[in-house]
């Protein structure tokens, strides 16, 4: 089946996208170099680290893997002076529901990664690296390993890299299945050859206590691909693109029900919710009518269509004013996905039309969740099963009049009770869809006229 | 259990990836295993315990918890189809169930990921995965390590040709 190529839709600005789906694109170094590759690593490495990582705060980058977790401060956590080797880790595991992008990155354009990484590793001095990829990407990682044996033999990664004495090791290292392992500390015990049951923070926070107790970066596929780029324009003037706190471009990945799935590398917040359905991604089907959107990966609170939101809208003069809108009106950025309860998460976007059922939707996210739990919190590993177990017996006609209630109790005594995030990422679905959609749930729980309590 | 030289000498390669802790190599030489093999037999564990220096239990808990990693043969050709939402959306129940037709794989009742399940004659194995990565382009599947994208149900016949 040839791979699906869509040319970029003419409000799309294309920087870290800019080569994929591109006639006469290859992954070689050749076909990178000929582009202008590397271009930004010379120029990175005749920079003082410092100022590598003064441009990426100056240029507000948040980290495009889920929490929005600004990068240049993340880098900053490392202590000047540090004496414990310092390790960058790719986080190339995605496999939140909903996200697609990094897939692309890594099939079509892997030297523009490692370029990333380089420019990272010697702003933050990691000398040993390595890109964690998701088990389920066996021909990515072969790519990427020829990537990375082209950059050594053109002196890009290995001893002295450009006779600066900044030396670098970048390996390859695949998952094998597990959700939770895009965790960033899970990620980590994983790859220290050990089941990927997320440590506590604090005191584990991967710059103070990551890989084998050292300091360590966590950063995801699209994140190193920016610095790169604000590299090339400098800091100050990435910043001028998107808006102010939600700067640069985001990769948006829309699925389910519109005429145009796919990939969108666009301004963040340089549209709104209906814009990105109807003019980019050519509506809905006909005859449907919009139910329901999950606007960053199967964790985000879900959002219903015919919802009024209720938002601050910062104005010129810096007053705020209280403004409700409805769903289409949401603009696409971290602050405002926030700001209507839900996220902008890892930027994929699940689109449900009214011919969805709610309760068959969240079982299956249930079940997805109820699957990758690690087991090592008690209200996750047993909660996220018995919301699996209870949307299950609705829709098998078993249920009880009280479900919804026991749906959302189970739901909210998971959030905030786990070592990781991983709970509210179980819970939140539920919360959400039981709240939104409560006539659709209790309709299937009334249907025996049984309660349970 | 014999390794072959070209896969020890593999294996001896892959450990110098990590300086740090031979333990990280888990992952990759359970891999290499289970490609060479077919799957992580009991004494496969033992023996990539004792390469790394660690207890066969340090190396079990990988192999029962990562969903990739198998105890037991898979069919010749192993097919994943995706699960989760978007490929739900996109029909991937009735897709299992169309691959499951034609490779001639009985579908019992019961959970997703209980068993892989294996044609009659071995040629074929099946199992439900969670998100590929590929929502935009669903329903999606993985035969062995080729990854197909928007695979219709009437597409499954000739695909499986390409897997004799």
């Amino acid at each position: 089946m040839p791979a699906i190529v869509r040319t970029p839709h003419p409000r799309e600005r294309r920087i870290v996208f800019k080569n994929i789906d591109r006639a006469g694109w290859t992954t070689d170094i050749d076909c990178y170099l000929k582009d202008g590759g590397y271009e930004e690593l010379k120029k990175a490495l005749n920079m003082k680290p410092e100022e590598i990582v003064n441009e990426v705060k100056a240029s507000g980058l948040r980290g495009r893997g889920g929490a929005g977790f600004p990068c240049g401060a993340k880098w900053g956590f490392i202590r000047p002076g540090e004496t414990k080797p310092i390790y960058l880790i790719c986080n190339a595991d995605e496999s939140e529901p909903g996200t697609f992008k990094d897939r692309y990155i890594i099939h079509q354009d892997p030297h523009q990664l490692l370029e990333g990484m380089i420019i990272s590793c010697y702003a933050v001095n990691a000398r040993l690296a390595y890109i964690y990829i998701r088990g389920e990407f066996p021909l990515g990682a072969k790519i990427l390993e020829t990537a990375i044996q082209e950059a050594k033999a053109h002196g890009f990664i290995g001893k002295n890299i450009g006779g600066t004495g900044f030396d670098l090791e970048i390996y390859v290292h695949r998952g094998a299945g597990a959700y939770i392992c895009g965790e960033e500390t899970g990620l980590i015990e994983s790859l220290e050859g050990k089941r990927p049951y997320p440590r506590i923070k604090p005191p584990y926070f991967p710059a103070a206590l990551g890989l084998y107790m050292s300091p360590t970066i966590v950063n995801n596929v699209e994140t190193l691909c920016d610095v790169k780029h604000i590299i090339k324009m400098g800091g100050a003037e990435y910043s001028k693109i998107g808006r102010p706190n939600n700067t640069g471009t985001r990769l948006l990945c829309v699925s389910g029900d519109v005429q145009k799935p796919g990939y969108y590398e666009l301004e963040v917040g340089g549209l709104t919710m209906g814009e990105l359905i109807n003019d980019i991604c050519g509506g809905l089907r006909p005859g449907r009518t919009l139910k329901a959107i999950i606007p960053g990966g199967s964790s985000a609170k879900v959002l219903r269509a015919d919802d009024r939101y209720k938002i601050k809208t910062k104005q010129p003069d810096g007053t705020t004013v209280d403004e409700e809108i409805g769903i289409e009106d949401i603009r696409m950025d971290f602050d405002n996905l926030a700001a209507v309860g839900s996220m902008a998460g890892s930027g994929g976007v699940i689109v449900m039309d009214d011919s969805r059922d709610m309760v068959w939707a969240l079982n299956n996210i249930n079940e997805f969740y109820a699957h990758e739990s690690c087991g090592q919190c008690t209200p996750c590993r047993e909660g996220s099963l018995w919301m699996n177990k209870i949307t299950t017996r609705l829709l098998d006609g078993g249920g009880f009049a009280d479900d919804p209630d026991t749906l959302k109790t189970v739901a909210d005594n998971i959030a905030g009770r786990t070592i990781c995030a991983f709970g509210e990422a179980c819970a939140w679905p539920t919360q959400s869809f039981v709240a939104k959609f409560r006539d659709d749930f209790q309709a299937y729980a009334s249907r025996n006229g049984r309660k349970q309590s | 259990m014999e390794i072959p030289q070209e896969l020890a000498d593999h294996i001896d390669e892959v450990i110098t990836h990590y300086p740090v802790s031979k333990r990280s190599a888990a992952l990759p030489l359970l891999h290499l295993v289970q490609e060479h093999f077919g799957y992580i037999s009991d004494e496969a564990i033992t023996w990539v315990a004792a390469k790394l220096e660690l207890q066969p239990i340090n190396i079990l808990e990988l192999v029962t918890f990562y969903p990739m990693f198998r105890q037991s043969p898979a069919g010749k050709h192993h097919i994943r189809v995706c699960r989760t939402l978007s490929c739900a959306m996109g029909g991937s129940y009735s897709l299992l169930d169309t691959f499951c037709k034609h490779a001639k794989i009985e579908k019992p009742g019961g959970g997703h990921h209980a068993h892989l399940l294996k044609s009659p004659d071995g040629t074929y194995s099946i199992e439900f995965v969670e998100c590929l990565a590929s929502c935009g382009t669903a329903p999606v599947c993985m035969i062995n390590d080729d990854f197909y994208e928007g695979v219709s149900e009437d597409s499954v016949p000739e695909l499986l040709k390409k897997y004799p």
